[in-house]
């Protein structure tokens, strides 16, 4: 898990927009907004950092699969493969 | 010569600390460079210079703490000869520099005799420095400058001291002095109504299809957008009341309220927000945004927003009702969208919906103008091809 390079680099990105609040004190399966209380601008920036660093789309008709911690993961894990 | 002033960035700012000289004595200044950052109750400010010229000398050290209006620099115009001054025992009072940041109540300045600058090197460049390692360092006089250029700064980066204010309290008395301002002396009328955003998200959904996420489009641009033509249209809510007289403003310098993750909130200017397309506008929202977080933003940008809009964003609640903030006459308020069921040519549909609110002055305007004001800028979220 802590190896995890995609789990490293949305922890990395996260801690950018939210430095104040560590992952380990989130509930991971909750509103990914709400719980590091980010914003809609803070989130356009964390999808656009994470789409450059992965070469990935992420298209905005999929972000209803990135609403927790864990979706995103598994999303980004998915687009990956 | 004339003399660049601490600005004025409100009416709730007596003064400020110069915490960074950004251009080093006898070198040329542009209008609009940035030459200097000054801390205030509302962060680190960077100000500009409002002429073309060198920068003759630094009349306040850094880490000083002035009143507004107190010289700080002086600049010699590009016309003028590079000699010495000869010593002029009457010194001609400094005009009123033109394009000051406005505040009429600027203080007379006294006729003190500037403060000689110390021997420090002079900053020329640009280093990085969290917000809060700066007010500590300006708190505590201490020169960041020893700490070299090209690294990040930090707040464990600046020796404590004995004296520690909790940072944020400053920025809740700044809020505190111009809310109760506003509660004092605006009297508010309030409407309300509802928006119907379907049309305005699929518009966005659609441009936004086929598009990497930098050059997407957020809703709020197209709120932004609504709400700056509307002003245009409707003059009564766009500008300054001030002496007892409002005067309206041609262009509409939008008041964003953004939410500050350290606490508290501000509420910059995008500056001509009816100008250019809805691309180029939330390209300057996002840069706006972007410095804000990092506690940086520039003088206009605080002192010139003829009118604000507050959205409470996608994770928000169903309303807000704004409180003006002076001398602005208005506050447009937009509520978290949620899917209602709505009557359209008599079938029940889901459709996207939001709680819109204005809070307006009536020293400048009614309840029947402030209906009209607040309808045109639902019809304009109507028609979001148009924005």
């Amino acid at each position: 898990m802590t190896n995890d390079p995609i789990r490293a680099l949305l922890v990395k990105h996260l801690g950018r927009i939210a430095p104040e609040i560590p992952v380990d004190d989130i509930d991971r399966s909750a509103d990914l907004r709400e719980e590091f209380d980010i914003d809609s601008m803070d989130f356009m920036t964390l999808i656009t950092a994470l789409g450059k660093e992965l070469s990935l789309p992420m298209p905005e008709a999929d972000y209803d699969q990135m609403r927790s911690f864990d979706e995103l993961l598994a999303y980004l894990r998915s687009q990956k493969v | 010569m004339t003399e660049f002033r601490m600005p004025s960035l409100g009416a709730d700012m007596e003064d400020g600390i110069l915490v960074e000289q950004l251009v080093a004595a006898g070198d040329p200044v542009h209008r609009g460079d940035i030459i200097a950052a000054v801390e205030t109750q509302k962060g680190a400010i960077e100000i500009e210079v409002f002429e073309d010229g060198f920068l003759d000398k630094w009349l306040v050290p850094l880490g000083t703490k002035v009143p507004v209006g107190t010289p700080i620099a002086v600049i010699r115009a590009s016309d003028t000869p590079d000699v010495p001054q000869p010593a002029d025992p009457t010194p001609t009072p400094a005009p009123p520099e033109a394009p000051q940041p406005v505040d009429p109540r600027m203080p007379d300045v006294p006729e003190t005799p500037s403060v000689p600058p110390p021997e420090l090197p002079p900053q020329t460049d640009r280093q990085r420095v969290s917000p809060a390692a700066r007010r500590r360092a300006a708190q505590t006089g201490f020169d960041l400058g020893s700490l070299g250029a090209g690294k990040i700064i930090s707040l464990a980066d600046i020796p404590d001291s004995a004296s520690k204010t909790a940072p944020m309290s400053d920025m809740r008395q700044a809020i505190a002095a111009a809310m109760t301002r506003s509660k004092r002396e605006i009297p508010h009328y309030y409407l309300s109504d509802t928006v119907d955003l379907t049309k305005a998200e699929d518009f966005t959904a659609t441009h936004n299809s086929n598009l990497p996420p930098d050059a997407r489009l957020a809703l709020g641009v197209l709120y932004i957008r609504a709400v700056a033509l509307a002003a245009q249209k409707y003059t009564d809510f766009n500008g300054y009341f001030e002496d007892g007289t409002f005067t309206p403003s041609d262009a509409v310098h939008l008041g964003m309220a953004i939410n500050l993750r350290s606490g508290g909130l501000v509420a910059p200017a995008l500056h001509d927000a009816t100008d250019g397309d809805l691309d180029a506008l939330m390209t300057r929202l996002k840069d706006l945004v972007a410095r804000v977080r990092q506690g940086r933003f520039r003088a206009r940008e605080l002192s010139d927003p003829t009118i604000t809009l507050t959205s409470l964003g996608d994770r928000g609640v169903a309303g807000i009702t704004g409180v003006i903030f002076p001398p602005q006459v208005a506050i447009v308020g937009i509520g978290t969208p949620s899917l209602q069921p709505a009557v359209i040519d008599g079938t029940v549909q889901p459709r996207r919906i939001a709680q819109i609110t204005l809070a307006a002055d009536h020293r400048v305007s009614d309840g029947h103008n402030g209906a009209k004001f607040l309808r045109a800028i639902i019809k304009n979220l109507q028609h979001p091809e148009t924005l």
